[in-house]
């Protein structure tokens, strides 16, 4: 049983990542901005949110509100992750550049920027930056009777305050998109951007804000990551920011299909690290090194699922276009 | 519309160089500043290390051509794909399989090494067919598939290595569990011949991969602008409906575009591994050979010829940047590569400006010329 309760929490642990930085590309891709640098924006995110709270550890705020220091940390995952991107806006919107440059600038920036500035903070050879063990919500900052059960297993093992953000910020998203003003001019700049302008719709600002939106979940995505993956900020989301992409596509630019397609990928992932301990998984015991086999099937699988769903797949019309006032 | 046309099609070529040289001249005095804010004192030697190592000594100089071969194959690759207006991101899985093909045919079947680069041009080739296929029968962006196939690239690799025995390091005597066997013990006849370069640069690193990815980048230039194939690619790239209605079977030529592609990165990895000087290590990472073909397509705007050039810019400022350690990380080249890149962006618009205001020059001597010869604007249409 606490098996499974392990294999719960630690999907959704790794859900969380995906969720919000496939949550931020739907919405610069709703705006029509190709937002091939979420991988670039996780890592600054990342970045600034782990020094920030390396300082906050070092001053002695953190140990002594670690709930507050967090959420502080969060705010500054997201504003570090939406400043950045604005550098992706200004050059797709302003510049009219091919979106994927600009995008791939900004990843080859982001993993150097962090290695040199994590080097030039904490000296030659420091890579890694330690995430402070009191990030964590346990029970005793819940106050909570210490039991060990199921449900102790699933909610503490590893439960971080960006779990609840990004319930919340899930719900937001899909509210903004489709039920607001906002939502409906946004994504009218993505399908068709002349229509809304001719409405009166300022397409530049709307792209402006798609990009800015899809920074700030980045940055605070970049941090759940960091958070999920270890205990330390090594320069590097491992791909996280692609695989993102890949499950917003998979998840067909629609909330809803977005969180079920992270929690798909979440949970094949967490199988295959899983894959030993799991009775009834066969075991290949004749071929060697068969933990690959694992490793490679949530993506075989994700394949599968957009071969066979792509007749529905329906991408914003106008994405990647640059929005040109003068162009009929 | 006419106009529209001719300048989305004759970008100048000279203005577009002008343009790259531009933007490296910025990037690079934007690591400098990087440079002298992260250490004023030692920044100015580092610079200069940067800028002149590369040249600096005929070893230096094979270990940029060394590290230019798979970066031309992968600015190719990544390119080529461009042209037909598709990205192709699965460039690293793409070397990493041409990579295994080629070193299983080097190490388990003792194979020479011009059947080995042949298989590693195999292997990328078949690694392109999912994108392209993927793209043309289901409609899956192919940005997602090349991601995906990255990684499944990398993970089939490792275990088919891991079983077969041949292939470690081990199973030749090599300590190590974690890559593939030294092919210098495994098997001499697969290295890449040196014939003599090694010598006279006094490099280990010197052989004649730089020339094989040359002409591989004459080859890809030969394709895309001295062939109808090649025009049709491109014409795809352009404008994918326009040439649908001239009776372009787009489907077809994504495929190819992505299999060629495949094939050029695939090379790429052979090449590199079949040098004999680095082993390939299983690793649960993406290989960031593959990767660094984007910079490379970007910065030569996805000309083979300038491809040539630009890996060859980037091969020399990483041997630079290693030569700025340790007194500064070589991460800092990544830094100065990447906003060259951004410039890019900015290189674009420069550009556009540039060759508009040239038309307009070309469009009043035309009117100019055309007010005292009618019959001669007759001539310029209809060209």
């Amino acid at each position: 049983m606490s098996i499974l309760a392990d294999i719960f929490s630690a999907t959704i642990l790794f859900m969380i990542p995906l969720l919000l930085v496939a949550l931020g590309g739907m919405f610069s891709e709703r705006s029509g901005v190709v937002n091939i640098a979420l991988e670039g924006i996780m890592i600054i995110g990342a970045l600034c949110s782990c020094l920030f709270l390396r300082a906050l550890d070092d001053s002695g705020f953190g140990p002594a509100h670690p709930q507050t220091a967090m959420f502080l940390a969060i705010v500054v995952a997201a504003l570090t992750g939406a400043v950045f991107a604005l550098l992706l806006a200004f050059a797709s919107v302003n510049l009219k550049a091919d979106q994927t440059i600009g995008g791939t600038a900004l990843n080859m920036f982001a993993p150097a920027f962090a290695i040199v500035l994590t080097w030039a903070i904490q000296g030659q050879g420091q890579t890694t930056i330690l995430i402070p063990t009191w990030s964590r919500i346990t029970q005793e900052t819940l106050g909570v009777a210490v039991k060990q059960n199921f449900w102790q297993a699933f909610l503490f093992k590893s439960f971080y305050q960006t779990t609840i953000w990004a319930v919340f910020l899930f719900v937001i998203a899909a509210v903004v998109l489709y039920k607001t003003r906002f939502g409906l001019r946004l994504r009218s700049c993505g399908e068709h951007p002349q229509a809304a302008d001719s409405v009166g719709v300022n397409v530049y600002r709307m792209r402006y804000a798609g990009v800015f939106i899809s920074g700030m979940l980045g940055g605070i995505g970049g941090l759940a990551y960091t958070l999920a993956a270890g205990s330390a900020f090594q320069s590097t989301v491992a791909g996280y920011g692609f695989l993102a992409l890949a499950v917003m596509i998979f998840g067909n630019w629609k909330p809803l299909n977005i969180l079920g397609a992270s929690l798909f990928f979440a949970l094949f992932k967490i199988l295959s690290s899983y894959s030993g301990s799991i009775p009834f998984l066969p075991k290949f015991e004749n071929i060697k090194a068969s933990e690959y086999i694992y490793l490679m099937l949530p993506y075989i699988v994700t394949m599968i699922v957009l071969i066979l769903t792509s007749k529905k797949s329906r991408a914003p019309k106008a994405e990647g276009i640059p929005y040109d006032k003068g162009r009929r | 519309m006419r106009q529209t046309k001719r300048r989305s099609i004759h970008i100048p070529g000279g203005t577009s160089i002008l343009a790259s040289l531009i933007s490296i001249g910025i990037g690079l005095v934007f690591g400098l500043i990087l440079l002298v804010i992260l250490n004023t004192k030692a920044a100015g030697g580092a610079f200069v290390s940067l800028v002149t190592t590369g040249f600096r000594s005929s070893d230096k100089f094979a270990k940029v051509l060394y590290q230019a071969a798979p970066l031309i194959m992968t600015g190719l690759s990544v390119g080529f794909a461009f042209k037909t207006g598709l990205f192709n991101i699965g460039a690293t899985g793409q070397y990493t399989v041409g990579a295994a093909f080629a070193l299983i045919g080097a190490i388990q079947f003792q194979l020479p090494w011009y059947v080995c680069v042949l298989l590693s041009l195999i292997g990328g080739a078949f690694w392109g067919v999912f994108p392209g296929l993927f793209k043309a029968l289901f409609n899956v962006n192919e940005v997602i598939t090349s991601i995906m196939f990255n990684w499944i690239a990398m993970f089939a690799v490792n275990l088919t290595i891991n079983n077969l025995p041949m292939m470690l390091a081990k199973y030749w005597g090599g300590a190590q569990m974690d890559r593939t066997a030294n092919l210098a013990q495994a098997n001499p006849s697969a290295l890449i011949p040196r014939l003599g370069l090694d010598t006279l640069m006094h490099s280990n690193y010197m052989n004649i991969s730089i020339f094989i990815a040359v002409i591989f980048a004459l080859i890809a230039w030969v394709i895309l602008s001295k062939t109808t194939f090649g025009y049709e690619l491109k014409a795809c790239g352009y404008n994918r409906n326009a040439s649908l209605y001239a009776g372009i079977n787009a489907k077809r030529n994504i495929v190819f575009s992505m299999v060629i592609a495949g094939a050029f990165a695939g090379v790429g990895g052979g090449l590199y591994f079949l040098a004999g000087t680095g082993q390939y290590t299983l690793l649960k990472q993406l290989l960031a050979a593959g990767f660094n073909g984007i910079p490379v397509a970007l910065l030569a705007t996805s000309n083979p010829i300038g491809t040539i050039f630009s890996a060859f810019f980037v091969s020399y400022i990483q041997v630079g940047g290693d030569a700025m350690q340790p007194d500064f990380v070589k991460e800092i080249i990544d830094i100065i590569i990447s906003v060259i890149i951004y410039l890019a962006a900015f290189a674009l618009l420069t550009r556009e400006l540039l060759s508009r205001s040239k038309m307009h020059r070309e469009e009043e001597a035309e009117s100019v010329a055309s007010a005292d010869a009618p019959a001669e604007k007759e001539e310029v249409s209809q060209s």
